[in-house]
């Protein structure tokens, strides 16, 4: 039952990813493509999170935790690059 | 593969994967599907994160079980997202209100200034908050769209 549910829990990760790689593609404005990335990430983590449960191994955690922080900190710095031009002022 | 679990702790794992992926998948479709860019901060910022929570308790509750102890990194992972994602959304309504990002009526979202839409849209105007009437209503051709 676990194996199966966690099949059927991948595959629905993989059609979010596919949206959120189809709507980065499209974007009318740059926004709408940081904001796909941003929930590309997050989708992403969620994917290794399942892979991890099901290979029974606990390494994909420290992956997860590491793509967490740079999703976060790479959003921020685009939001940052669109409002000031720069980043780092 | 997965190793033998009590099959209660089984069901439940498996009911929080499955909707928590449920929920991420919701959420992919309204940043697809939704019409303007500020309906579409909604689906990521509120759904996904919501999936992936389901979806981290879910292989928290795994490996605690399997394990006998309570298994940390899960725990962080969700704690960090969930501090981080109103961020970063609050992050990209401000940059998109700053670039003036088109909303579905077409106008810019910034041009809409506090009572200028009640105003024209015929309502009686209202005295300022120091009790003087509010600012005269804008001529209905100054919106744009």
């Amino acid at each position: 039952m676990l194996s199966l549910a966690i099949l059927a829990a991948i595959a629905m990760m993989l059609a979010a990813l596919a949206l959120n790689l189809w709507r980065l593609v499209r974007g009318p404005s740059v926004l709408d493509r940081v904001l796909a990335l941003d929930t590309m990430y997050v989708n992403a983590i969620a994917l290794l999170v399942l892979l991890g449960v099901q290979r029974g191994s606990r390494l994909y955690f420290e992956s997860a935790l590491l793509i967490a922080m740079v999703g976060f900190v790479s959003t921020v710095a685009l939001c940052k690059f669109v409002l000031r031009g720069n980043i780092i002022e | 593969m997965t190793g033998s679990l009590p099959f209660v702790a089984e069901a439940i794992v498996s009911a929080l994967l499955l909707l928590g992926a449920a929920f991420a998948l919701t959420g992919s479709l309204g940043l697809a599907r939704l019409e303007d860019f500020y309906m579409r901060l909604h689906g990521p910022s509120k759904s996904t994160t919501l999936g992936v929570g389901g979806v981290l308790a879910g292989s928290a509750l795994y490996f605690s079980v399997r394990q006998g102890e309570v298994s940390m990194p899960e725990i962080l992972v969700t704690a960090f997202l969930f501090l981080t994602t109103p961020a970063s959304a609050h992050l990209l309504a401000k940059a998109a209100l700053h670039l003036r990002v088109p909303n579905v009526s077409g106008a810019p979202a910034a041009a809409r200034e506090r009572g200028r839409d009640e105003t024209a849209a015929g309502a009686p105007a209202r005295p300022g908050r120091d009790g003087r009437p509010a600012a005269p209503a804008a001529p209905p051709d100054v919106r744009p769209g």
